[in-house]
């Protein structure tokens, strides 16, 4: 089976000789869904920033979609960045374009067409239960509002993988159910595989999934 | 309304660089429209034993742009009725010839010692009078006026330069979380400094548009133009064509080059 992430001995750290992640060995098959739990401060937000190339290996190997992520150069960075879905856990949401623009995003660096993103972007926010919304801007919008914009911007362009962080942190019980219904569609439908970072793993889940944990910078397998 | 302010920092201080090149090319229009002034009623007078055609007196020094004979006929005129004809023609054979000769540029204090030395090396010639020493008062105080202009508008353009320079710091550290946002969904730097050197660009034809209206109402009002009719000169302070084209690039070239270096700088503190 394809393998979309393969750590080897991966180290990783903010500082020289601290250690977050250490001689961490795992891999992730391509179209599998996938949890990562750990208790907050544990490193979960650092090894989900380390697929998407925002923070290096210090030490090890890491691959990501073949791709070596260490010291990858920058336009290799950004094609791989194009393929990638990421659900941040403070949003990320751009605070002076209207929503529909935010979830327009990475098909505007895709370089999509108007009707072909308008289209695809009012589907996506159908999905998100967003429609009414579409106008304003995300200061004028609740948490659990905000976090599924995020999601249905991590959707849009159909990445290959998606990573969520804590996308259901905080939420009301309507908005987890909706990222929840997203998340497991996209990977029955599209195959695409998903990788979320969470402090429980939901009940209503039914795709069959993967489990890791995350304690004293060690990843070990649960399930 | 916070962006709008902005803009117009950005485009004055831009407008503030254009107005002092204009200036500076004014000025320098001014001068040389003078020098072609003084050009054309300056001469020097050269006196000699010996006939010397035009074309003689240019092979003698490339400054020489034409020379003309002047009549001695109207002075002997005059003394006829106090001499004999004989005397006459003796004196007329004896009087030396006089020149006057005119430059094909306004000349430096130095370049007029220099030709001076050059003509008296020609051992017909008695006597050169260049009148160095009123053209002197007149041509240093137009080049010190040009100097003081000169310095003043290099000094105004290079200050607004750096305040332009902080102005897009402001706007890299309003811009700098879009930008990093977009960073993360894998978009190239130029795309995400698009907005910025968009804002750039625009800035700029503003800037220019409102110099060009500044200077078409100067140029309206003739206010200028009553000033320089007194010295005798017309100039054309703005050219529509030439000054606002190369107003326009070099607004253009300020805002894309100033946007260019906060942009990589960007890119290192990734
Ligand atoms: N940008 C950073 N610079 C330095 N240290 C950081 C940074 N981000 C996180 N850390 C530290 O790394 C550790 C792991 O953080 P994080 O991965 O965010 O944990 P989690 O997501 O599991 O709560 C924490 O001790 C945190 O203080
Ligand atoms: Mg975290």
């Amino acid at each position: 089976m394809d393998k979309v992430i393969i750590a080897e001995n991966l180290s990783l750290s903010y500082k020289e000789f601290e250690s977050i992640i250490s001689k961490a060995n795992f891999s992730i098959d391509a179209g599998s869904f996938v949890f990562i739990t750990g208790a907050s401060g544990s490193g979960k937000s650092t090894l989900l920033k380390s697929f998407y190339g925002a923070i290096a290996p210090r030490a090890g190997q890491l691959m990501v979609g073949g791709v070596k992520m260490n010291k990858i150069s920058t336009s290799k960075l950004n094609f791989l960045r194009r393929h990638i879905g990421v659900v941040f856990q403070d949003y990320k949401l751009i605070k002076e374009w209207t929503i529909e623009k935010n979830v327009m995003l990475p098909l505007i660096i895709s370089g999509y067409t108007k009707d072909v993103s308008g289209s695809q972007v009012q589907k996506l926010l159908g999905h998100v239960k967003l429609i009414h919304q579409a106008g304003k801007y995300p200061p004028e919008l609740s948490g659990g509002e905000q976090q599924r914009v995020a999601m249905a911007r991590a959707l849009a362009h159909n990445p290959i993988l998606i990573l969520a962080d804590e996308p259901t942190g905080n939420l009301d019980e309507y908005s987890s159910q909706v990222i929840w219904n997203l998340l497991e569609g996209a990977n029955t439908q599209l195959k695409t595989t998903i990788i979320v970072v969470t402090h429980h793993i939901p009940s209503e889940i039914t795709v069959p999934y993967k489990h890791y944990h995350i304690e004293l910078g060690n990843i070990h397998e649960v399930s | 309304m916070k962006s709008l302010k902005n803009h117009l920092s950005l485009i004055v201080a831009l407008f503030t660089v254009l107005f002092a090149v204009q200036i500076y090319v004014a000025v320098d229009r001014t001068i040389a429209a003078y020098e072609t002034h003084l050009k054309n009623d300056y001469s020097i007078i050269v006196v000699s034993n010996k006939a010397f055609t035009p074309v003689e007196f240019k092979a003698m020094d490339t400054l020489i742009d034409r020379s003309e004979a002047i009549a001695t006929d109207q002075v002997l005129d005059r003394l006829q009725g106090e001499m004999t004809k004989k005397n006459l023609d003796l004196l007329k054979l004896t009087l030396p010839k006089f020149y006057r000769l005119y430059l094909n540029r306004f000349p430096t204090p130095s370049e007029i010692q220099n030709l001076q030395k050059r003509l008296q090396k020609n051992p017909a010639i008695v006597r050169v009078e260049g009148y160095a020493q009123t053209h002197d008062t007149v041509y240093k105080l137009m080049l010190l006026f040009k100097d003081v202009v000169q310095v003043f508008s290099i000094a105004i353009a290079a200050v607004t330069s750096l305040l332009i320079l902080k102005e897009m710091r402001l706007w890299q550290f309003q811009h700098s979380e879009r930008m990093s946002i977009m960073a993360l969904f894998g978009a190239p730097v130029w795309l995400r400094s698009a907005v910025l050197f968009r804002l750039a660009i625009v800035d700029a034809i503003i800037a220019t548009g409102i110099l060009c209206l500044t200077f078409f109402i100067i140029a309206e009002y003739g206010w200028m133009d009553i000033l320089l009719q007194t010295v005798g000169i017309k100039i054309e302070l703005f050219n529509f064509i030439d000054d606002s084209l190369r107003s326009l690039l070099i607004a253009l070239g300020v805002s894309i080059v100033l946007t260019l270096t906060i942009v990589i700088g960007n890119e290192e503190e990734e």
